[in-house]
């Protein structure tokens, strides 16, 4: 791009593409401010009218909206807590030489290539079911009473569906950037008297900083809107216990059928995104300069 | 002190033997090279010393004391490896220090001890820098840096300078060789370059498919090799080999001649032969001559000796430095 024509001929080049995602992003975004600005319920269909700014009023202050909000950040630190540590070790264990290695790590990636609505409802009905589950199974097994997880824990049984399904996606990232540490730094170490958890703490660690980074942008992105696993197993409840940002919204429109409500909950979801997406980049922006 | 002794040391990867079996001595102090082609077994030995392989069969005593089985950081002993290792997240200072920390060492002492190591190696500069700012030269010094902050037993260098251009290789290598004269701390020093093992070495190894072929001091390869191997890696340019009735004539299988003790005349002599290239280093001259029944031979003369591509030459071997080798190679005395 050395000179003024080819640069404005670039200009021109990516214009189109520009312009296109320029408007899939915004006519959508539009007609949600716009329909958050309507009294728009679907039972009353041609009786919209202006309503101002009363639909963000009512979400804001519904007891279920502060519920969501703890519940969908709930959801996005306790997957990412289990998958980052439960990464950094699976992927340390998959990085040993063994027999069977190829077999093993393919299994171990798995679970993330079965769809969320699948993965929920094998968890629901085959592990967490108080009376068929495996894991009442075990519970009577040794004697307890089994524990009906999606009734009295819904949220930790929520968490622990969706990181099962993001754990083979944080080690897989975490088991190379784990290949790619120099096997002479990890021998040097070993000269200068660092033991197993030294080395670790000194070299591996650091060394994966950036692919923890990696993992945890990537994941909150998609954890904000966690939504099958919480329709096919809790339904959002008991009550609204394992209800996040997403499913509010989900239920403002298609379970109330208030349109507008549902769009001033969606804007107000954009806007929570772009907040913890502000601080994510100055986080990472710390850590890939470095 | 830093004594090392190697007995009946074997290395067995599978069914290869890279390392069949090796007896070593090296006296404290000392500064050792082990040379050979690539895929002798001299990093591999290195590594056995080291503790960064386990032996398959025999034993290491490192100071009187059998090491055999000591994981590597009680060996007392630290190394410089081929890409330095540095640790890329840890400032200079951080890098240095990384051992003392791990001996637990009180945080005065490790200032000290880094200072001095830094002004030893010209490093005070750039302590707080991270390994990717520095130039290869100055990485290859934090290296050093770290190893010679925990006063080892010995010092071991992989092949250390092969990273580095021409130029700052010889520099490095003079550094090295001062830092051996300020520390006498025995050094074992693993090199492909044969240059580099007879200008540092006190004691040179010569390796060749897992064995010694010789062992001796720079001169003594140089002016007595055991065998045709040696005779051939020291030395530079290749000392030339004869075979055939030229060799029978001083009752020998095979005949080596050094190019520096070819006498070249452009009249009279044993050999004839014609000029095929001619490498002009200004001080010197190589020659590549084409000697009648013989092949081709090198000989160095001095710079101002003209000749050119296809002028006739005689060659005279000086018959006192010349080598007798029988027919399975090795040298006849």
């Amino acid at each position: 791009m050395a000179t003024l024509h080819t640069r404005s001929a670039a200009r021109l080049m990516i214009a189109p593409s520009v312009l296109l995602l320029l408007a899939w992003m915004i006519v959508p975004l539009a007609m949600t401010i716009y329909f958050s600005l309507l009294r728009y319920n679907l039972l009353m269909p041609g009786m919209e009218e202006f309503a101002g700014l009363s639909n963000y009023t009512y979400f804001l202050t519904d007891p279920a909206f502060f519920q969501a909000i703890f519940n969908t950040l709930a959801i996005v630190l306790g997957v990412l807590f289990i998958t980052v540590i439960g990464g950094i070790a699976l992927s340390l264990l998959l990085d040993q030489p063994m027999f069977g290695q190829g077999i093993v790590r393919i299994l171990v990636i798995a679970p993330f290539l079965i769809m969320p609505t699948v993965a929920a409802l094998v968890w629901k009905n085959m592990f967490m079911n108080p009376v068929n589950g495996l894991f009442a199974w075990l519970a009577k097994l040794v004697g307890l009473q089994p524990f009906d997880f999606l009734a009295n824990a819904p949220l930790f049984s929520i968490i622990l569906i969706v990181a099962w399904q993001w754990l083979p996606f944080a080690t897989l990232i975490l088991l190379t950037a784990l290949q790619s540490l120099d096997e002479e730094q990890k021998e040097a170490a070993q000269m200068d008297g660092a033991g197993a958890w030294s080395r670790f703490f000194y070299l591996v660690l650091p060394h994966l900083s950036r692919a923890i980074t990696v993992v945890i942008l990537i994941q909150t992105i998609f954890l904000l809107s966690v939504f099958a696993e919480i329709l096919v197993t809790t339904n959002g409840g008991p009550g609204t216990q394992s209800t996040n940002l997403t499913f509010l919204v989900y239920a403002q429109a298609l379970l109330q059928f208030d349109v507008g409500g549902a769009s001033a909950g969606g804007i107000i979801a954009v806007i929570l995104a772009n907040i913890v997406a502000f601080f994510l980049m100055r986080m990472i922006g710390k850590t890939l300069e470095a | 002190m830093g004594s090392i002794t190697l007995k009946n040391v074997s290395k067995v990867f599978g069914a290869h033997a890279v390392i069949p079996s090796i007896d070593l001595d090296i006296t404290d102090g000392e500064f050792v090279v082990f040379v050979g082609p690539s895929g002798c077994g001299k990093s591999t030995l290195l590594r056995l010393i080291a503790g960064l392989e386990d032996v398959s069969d025999g034993q290491i005593v490192i100071d009187g004391r059998n090491a055999t089985e000591l994981p590597p950081a009680k060996r007392g002993l630290s190394m410089v490896f081929q890409s330095y290792a540095l640790y890329p997240h840890m400032s200079v200072r951080s890098n240095i220090a990384f051992p003392l920390k791990m001996a637990g060492e009180e945080k005065a002492v490790i200032d000290k001890k880094v200072a001095d190591a830094a002004r030893v190696l010209n490093l005070t500069d750039y302590l707080d820098r991270k390994p990717r700012q520095l130039s290869g030269g100055q990485r290859q010094r934090v290296a050093i840096g770290r190893a010679i902050v925990r006063q080892p037993e010995a010092f071991l260098f992989d092949e250390p300078l092969s990273n580095l251009d021409a130029a700052l290789r010889v520099n490095m290598r003079l550094e090295i060789s001062q830092l051996h004269q300020q520390l006498k701390t025995t050094m074992i020093y693993v090199t492909h370059d044969q240059v580099e093992a007879m200008t540092m070495a006190d004691k040179i190894v010569v390796l060749n498919r897992g064995r010694i072929e010789q062992v001796g001091s720079p001169l003594e390869l140089y002016h007595k090799p055991d065998n045709l191997f040696v005779a051939g890696f020291i030395g530079s340019p290749k000392m030339n080999f004869i075979s055939g009735a030229p060799a029978a004539a001083y009752q020998a299988h095979t005949i080596g001649i050094r190019p520096e003790h070819l006498a070249l005349s452009k009249e009279q002599g044993t050999w004839r032969g014609t000029v095929g290239v001619a490498e002009h280093l200004g001080s010197d001259t190589f020659l590549h001559v084409n000697a009648d029944g013989i092949g081709t031979l090198t000989a160095r003369v001095s710079g101002d000796f003209g000749v050119t591509h296809g002028d006739p030459v005689f060659l005279t071997p000086d018959v006192q430095r010349l080598h007798k080798f029988d027919d399975k190679g090795l040298a006849i005395r």
